[in-house]
């Protein structure tokens, strides 16, 4: 018996007659059997994780009976937020008309590729999830949105779809949906407006997608590795799923590791790993780490030498300003010019803002022109104290958290990268600033392999 | 004191529309400016925005009070057969229907525009803005529905006041399309066009319209009014004949024409 | 406009768009808040109760 979250022991026992909980705690666990090629089929998907768990009463309280599953598995949303997904699905389900379910696989995030990943290698983990998710909230559709860019991913996941006319049982219909690109169209509220036939663009008045989103029914809005624990979950339990990972970050998570090294990817590591541990798995680091960005351009920078001391959880990543965010880890080399890459992806996040604040539109135009600025060595005064002055101005001042995030960005890289900026501000482009780049961007994103890390 | 009414003066409520009719006309062209100088945030020391958009709320507010007199004066006189319901139904009615029509539609946008304006909250912000801009329709038509049916418009002042009014607003237009020029090109360039054909149009028309002969019979006042020697008793109007002023008949063709 | 209308508690950044003072108004200052929330031509502001 593990104890749940309140510190007493209870026995949990598996609702769900699938495959029964698994005794021992390994990884990978989504990536398991993961193929070098190709989508794995339904009947792979099958054989590798067991029958998809019909439930032992087929009536509402026993497809909701999941809910109950995920809350004492303590399973977090996985697109970054990491709010409660059992939370989220009651109150969804007890919201005014049926509700719907819509998985965001958009992953606009250029330095993610954990959802891409899933949508083209293992798209039944995220088909299974969405499907039971929403039987558990009474749903009778799910809505799958990809990103329009995603190419491959898309037949894949129509493919799949079509092979599961073969499963027993009635299931919510799950649709396959596409969005446009963009930063901050995979937002919960821009997914929804894009839904409702509007425009990709984040919304903040009443009432939020749990209450009225989608054709005006509640919505539930989880990313598609949310989804896919949920697939396992269901399956093995939630002491299972807690055999790993931390009390209060339980389980495993899939991160999308970029940078100098041997083998650049997506890996599965259980919340509270090292990041050593991870680094080793991904074949070691090929130059000297200058920093590292953890949670994507929205994220936080933590200097190269602290890097040791690290662990991959929230708790763990706090002390230093940053936390996971939707699983993503960009090493910096030392080769790179820390300016111009800073510059460069303050500039695209400007670009990518909604245009709907005044504020964001024009506080991270003018972030970004600064950081040129400097980088060319023709600011004038105190160019630091402008990028000062400019995150304050522009924090919290926007209807979503875009230019928060752009401001944790580039102040955590004022912080790290003082020294670079300085030179730069007095001395102009360095010989680095001519590099191909390292931080990726939608036009130059590597091609990686996922792997998994234990 | 029956027969003191049935005078062959104007009554009062005539010179009352005619003037009410004028007044609204320069504060609508008063609340149109306002509104640009409004959108463009001008200000200074002594007129922050929070007063140049009061006022620009209070003086169409006020125009519209003054619409509200010249319809009901309008209607009450007993000159010309305009019930109420030709006042704001446009082109029913059997005095000068065209022109008096406008003056029914432009008071109906005029009317949409401020309602929209008091439930602004209610909507959403972009269907708010492209109503408003029915402004721009409501002023010209405004101005056509003057100088068809307004019985002064061969006199100087109220054709000084036309015309000028008319400057106002094409000014207050031009500084509305060149903020922001060049974005949204065609719209803006649409709006320059329409201005620029109106105006010419106008220009070209009003001497043989308006200001041309017989404007009276050609713009579709009933026969029965035509000619007359004056104004008739408050009765019904139509064939109350006038004898008491016995005139020449020039000056009783004249006497419609000036209205 | 709402600078003018609560400059105790609305200072324009350099755009022109109001940053906002979020402490509680005094009972003085609250009317004064309500016409400059609905001055604002996209309805961006809100004067809001504070419970307990």
């Amino acid at each position: 018996m593990s104890p749940n979250l309140n510190g007493t022991t209870a026995e949990l026992e598996p609702i769900f007659d699938g495959t029964g909980p698994r005794s021992a705690a390994t990884l990978p666990r989504l990536l398991e059997g993961v193929p070098a090629r190709g989508a794995m089929s339904l009947q792979t998907h099958l054989d590798t994780h067991g029958e998809l768990p019909t439930g032992r009463r087929r009536d509402r309280r026993g497809a909701a009976a999941l809910i109950d599953q995920i809350e004492q598995a303590g399973l977090g949303g996985r697109g970054g937020a990491g709010f409660p997904m059992a939370t989220k699905m009651r109150t969804v389900a007890a919201g005014r008309g049926k509700p719907i379910v819509v998985v965001n696989a958009t992953e606009g995030e250029p330095a993610s590729l954990k959802d891409r990943t899933l949508l083209e290698t293992l798209p039944h983990l995220v088909l299974d999830g969405a499907a039971l998710a929403a039987r558990a909230i009474g749903a009778d559709e799910a809505i799958l949105c990809i990103c329009e860019s995603a190419g491959v991913g898309f037949e894949r996941v129509a493919q799949a779809i079509a092979e599961r006319d073969q499963l027993a049982g009635h299931w919510p219909r799950i649709v396959l949906s596409s969005a446009p690109q963009g930063y901050v169209a995979g937002h919960e509220s821009a997914l929804v407006n894009h839904l409702n036939g509007g425009p990709a663009k984040p919304t903040f008045s009443p009432p939020m997608p749990f209450e009225r989103g989608v054709r005006r029914r509640p919505t539930l809005v989880n990313n598609a590795e949310t989804v896919a624990h949920v697939a396992l979950i269901a399956r093995h339990g939630p002491r299972w799923f807690r055999e790993l990972g931390l009390a209060d970050q339980p389980g495993s998570t899939l991160i999308t590791l970029s940078g100098p090294l041997a083998y650049p990817g997506v890996y599965e590591v259980e919340y509270g790993a090292s990041l050593s541990s991870l680094l080793d798995a991904a074949g070691g680091t090929r130059t000297r780490v200058r920093a590292a960005l953890f949670g994507g351009y929205a994220g936080t920078w933590v200097e190269g030498a602290s890097l040791p001391k690290l662990a991959l959880s929230n708790a763990h990543l706090a002390p230093y300003g940053a936390g996971l965010g939707a699983g993503v880890v960009v090493l910096l080399s030392e080769l790179a010019c820390p300016v111009a890459e800073t510059a460069r992806v303050t500039r695209w996040l400007a670009g990518e803002s909604a245009g709907q604040c005044g504020p964001c539109v024009h506080g991270l135009d003018a972030l970004a022109n600064t950081l040129e600025d400097v980088c060319r060595g023709t600011s004038q005064g105190d160019a630091m104290r402008r990028v000062d002055r400019l995150s304050l101005l522009v924090n919290r001042r926007g209807a979503c958290a875009h230019p928060d995030g752009t401001v944790r960005f580039v102040t955590s890289a004022a912080d790290v990268f003082a020294e670079e900026l300085a030179d730069h501000a007095r001395h102009g482009s360095c010989e680095a600033c001519e590099r191909q780049p390292e931080l990726p961007l939608p036009s130059n994103r590597p091609m990686t392999k996922a792997g998994s890390s234990s | 004191m029956s027969a003191v009414l049935a005078t062959t003066g104007p009554s009062a409520y005539w010179y009352l529309t005619r003037s009410t009719g004028a007044v609204a006309l320069i504060l609508l062209t008063l609340a149109l400016a306002l509104g640009v100088v409004d959108i463009r945030r001008w200000s200074s020391e002594a007129w922050p925005r929070f007063v140049v958009d009061s006022l620009h709320r209070n003086v169409s507010l006020l125009a519209l009070a003054f619409l509200g007199l010249h319809i009901l004066t309008a209607v009450l006189d007993s000159f010309a057969p305009i019930s109420l319901v030709n006042a704001v139904v446009p082109f029913t009615g059997t005095y000068r229907p065209l022109w008096l029509g406008l003056g029914a539609l432009s008071f109906d946008l005029i009317v949409a525009v401020i309602l929209t304006s008091l439930l602004r909250r209610r909507m959403g912000h972009s269907i708010w803005r492209t109503i408003h801009w029915l402004t721009y329709a409501s002023w010209p038509i405004a101005l056509l529905h003057g100088l068809g049916t307004g019985s002064d418009v061969k006199s100087t002042w109220m054709l000084a006041i036309s015309l000028g009014c008319l400057v106002v607003v094409i000014g207050a237009v031009l500084v509305r399309v060149a903020a922001g020029w060049p974005d949204q090109l065609a719209r803006r360039s649409a709006a320059l066009g329409a201005a620029a054909i109106f105006t010419l149009g106008l220009l070209l028309w009003l001497p043989g319209g308006p200001l041309g002969k017989e404007w009276a019979r050609r713009s579709g006042t009933p026969a029965a009014l035509l000619g007359h020697s004056g104004r008739a008793s408050s009765s019904a109007g139509a064939n109350a004949a006038s004898a008491s002023i016995s005139s020449p008949s020039s000056a009783n063709t004249s006497a419609e024409e000036n209205r | 406009m709402c600078a003018e209308l609560l400059p105790e508690r609305i200072v324009l950044d350099e755009w022109g768009y109001p940053i906002l003072d979020e402490r509680p108004l005094p009972a003085e200052l609250v009317s004064h808040a309500q016409r400059a929330a609905q001055a604002c031509p996209t309805f961006a502001l809100l004067v809001e109760r504070e419970r307990g």
